[in-house]
């Protein structure tokens, strides 16, 4: 069996494992029958979020994802859809945050948040070989794995356990945020990685609600390390609905003094002859500072 | 009051009642969430320390510090006594000066940080200079700096030092980490 993959410390070691992780994760897309595309980095209709500030570039934005071209990408028939590149938030800066980051973004009709979550098992445990030969490797001091069986955790069940209260009976934000961080992401921290599933309706802008069970989201959040990676969606296809979220949206960023983008008309437009469709976004910094042991992103990012 | 963006390492804050000093600070945003900062804080009374996340619209407490210089006296048991301008006597207890009481030598000026009237907190001039009182004797004509050695300076300090360093070398202390910055003078 092969070695667990140490750290890699050195800048020519960190800077050529990052090409590499790029490199696999094309052809694995390749080799699945997706389609890369790039879609404007500039753009007029950052998506309408609570917490996500877009940085303006004359009188447009930076993106703060490529997630609703790709939708109107798939929009058009194409069936599978992926994108990597540079996307833009204004005022994260942090060991794990940098304002301009690196996204890998894939998008498919016909499937939900689940087939994007087989896709995922697929394509961590490909990249990590790909890299440095073998599925494991030791992060923030302990040995741990891509493969094997994920723990999948719901959001209710994760906040009863480690928080005391229920977010689906009471909803509060604030709340939320700090419990997530203090007391529930702490757990999530394995030595293979976590999914956490099902979020409140109010955390999932661009999410559809579960046939059913209308205050569930279909959304999750895959942990390693304790570090979040990447969250997907089942996405929202009805274009009513998403007109009406993203009004709330607007009207809520207004109250809090915060910018108001304007609503995106062609993707609504779209939006209307999209199929069910999952997608997700994942944060390649991260992947890179996981599979090379690197603490901070500013290691894994040729310059900052 | 300081507003969560205010935050950062070395910052000193009153929560629940005590003043803190931010130890470590991280900037955190859970996936779809709000910003949030996490502060490692220590208790600049009594040395304990607890952890507290911020929101970026909460607002943190500011403590009345103020600062004044005084002169360093002398040791009695585990009080060190400072003078200030008019020769009233400060006492700060061991603790509170942690390794720097190594430091001080009669006459040295100091700021003194008070928390309403309690000392909190010493700070030394950035460097100070001190005699090697103890160490073994490097290989003759080795001037690497980075070969380290112990050594023991007057007041008892012990500090890592390079191997052309001998006993009753004159060297510089670098108050703010410990270590050895470099040699004043050769005995």
């Amino acid at each position: 069996m092969a070695q667990a993959s140490t750290a890699v410390p050195s800048r020519a070691g960190i800077l050529g494992a990052r090409c590499q992780v790029l490199s696999a994760v094309r052809s694995f897309f390749l080799t699945n029958g997706f389609v890369e595309v790039e879609t404007p980095v500039r753009i007029k209709c950052p998506a309408l979020e609570l917490n996500i500030d877009a940085e303006p570039s004359g009188s447009m934005y930076l993106r703060t994802s490529p997630e609703l071209a790709l939708k109107r990408v798939l929009a058009e028939g194409i069936d599978r859809v992926f994108e990597l590149g540079p996307c833009f938030r204004k005022g994260e800066r942090g060991a794990k945050h940098n304002p301009e980051y690196t996204m890998l973004e894939w998008y498919r009709r016909d499937a939900d948040y689940l087939d994007i979550l087989d896709d995922m098992r697929r394509l961590l445990p490909f990249v990590f070989e790909e890299v440095t030969g073998t599925t494991r490797f030791i992060y923030a001091g302990r040995e741990r794995d891509v493969t094997g069986t994920w723990p999948v955790v719901s959001v209710r069940d994760a906040f009863r356990e480690h928080a005391g209260w229920d977010p689906f009976v009471s909803f509060d934000a604030d709340r939320f945020d700090l419990d997530l961080v203090d007391k529930v992401e702490p757990h999530l921290d394995c030595t293979t990685p976590v999914i956490m599933k099902d979020y409140p309706v109010a955390l999932a802008a661009l999410a559809r609600r579960r046939p059913g069970d209308p205050d569930v989201a279909e959304r999750w959040e895959l942990y390693i390390a304790g570090m979040e990676l990447a969250n997907a969606f089942s996405e929202l296809t009805n274009p009513a609905e998403q007109r009406e979220r993203f009004e709330t949206c607007a009207a809520r960023r207004k109250a809090m003094g915060k910018e108001v983008y304007p609503i995106d008309e062609a993707f609504l437009r779209d939006l209307d002859g999209l199929p069910p469709s999952g997608g997700v976004a994942l944060g390649i910094d991260r992947l890179v500072m996981l599979i090379t042991g690197a603490e901070s992103i500013d290691q894994v990012r040729t310059f900052v | 009051m300081f507003s969560a963006s205010d935050l950062r390492k070395g910052l000193k804050i009153e929560t629940e009642g005590a003043p803190y000093v931010i130890t470590d600070f991280q900037f955190t945003k859970p996936g779809k969430g709000q910003a949030l900062y996490t502060c490692k804080l220590k208790n600049l009374l009594n040395g304990s320390t607890m952890t507290r996340t911020y929101r970026s619209n909460d607002k943190v407490g500011k403590p009345a510090l103020s600062q004044k210089t005084l002169v360093y006296s002398y040791v009695d048991g585990d009080q060190y006594v400072f003078m200030d301008e008019n020769y009233e006597q400060v006492l700060v207890s061991a603790d509170v000066l942690g390794d720097d009481r190594y430091f001080l030598e009669e006459d040295l000026e100091v700021e003194i940080l008070y928390y309403n009237a309690m000392p909190v907190e010493v700070t030394l001039p950035n460097f100070v200079e001190k005699i090697i009182t103890k160490t073994e004797p490097g290989a003759r004509g080795n001037t690497a700096t980075n070969v380290l050695k112990p050594a023991t300076v007057e007041g008892g300090y012990e500090v890592q030092v390079p191997i052309f360093v001998n006993e009753g070398d004159l060297i510089k202390i670098d108050t703010r980490t410990g270590k050895y910055s470099d040699r004043v003078s050769k005995k």
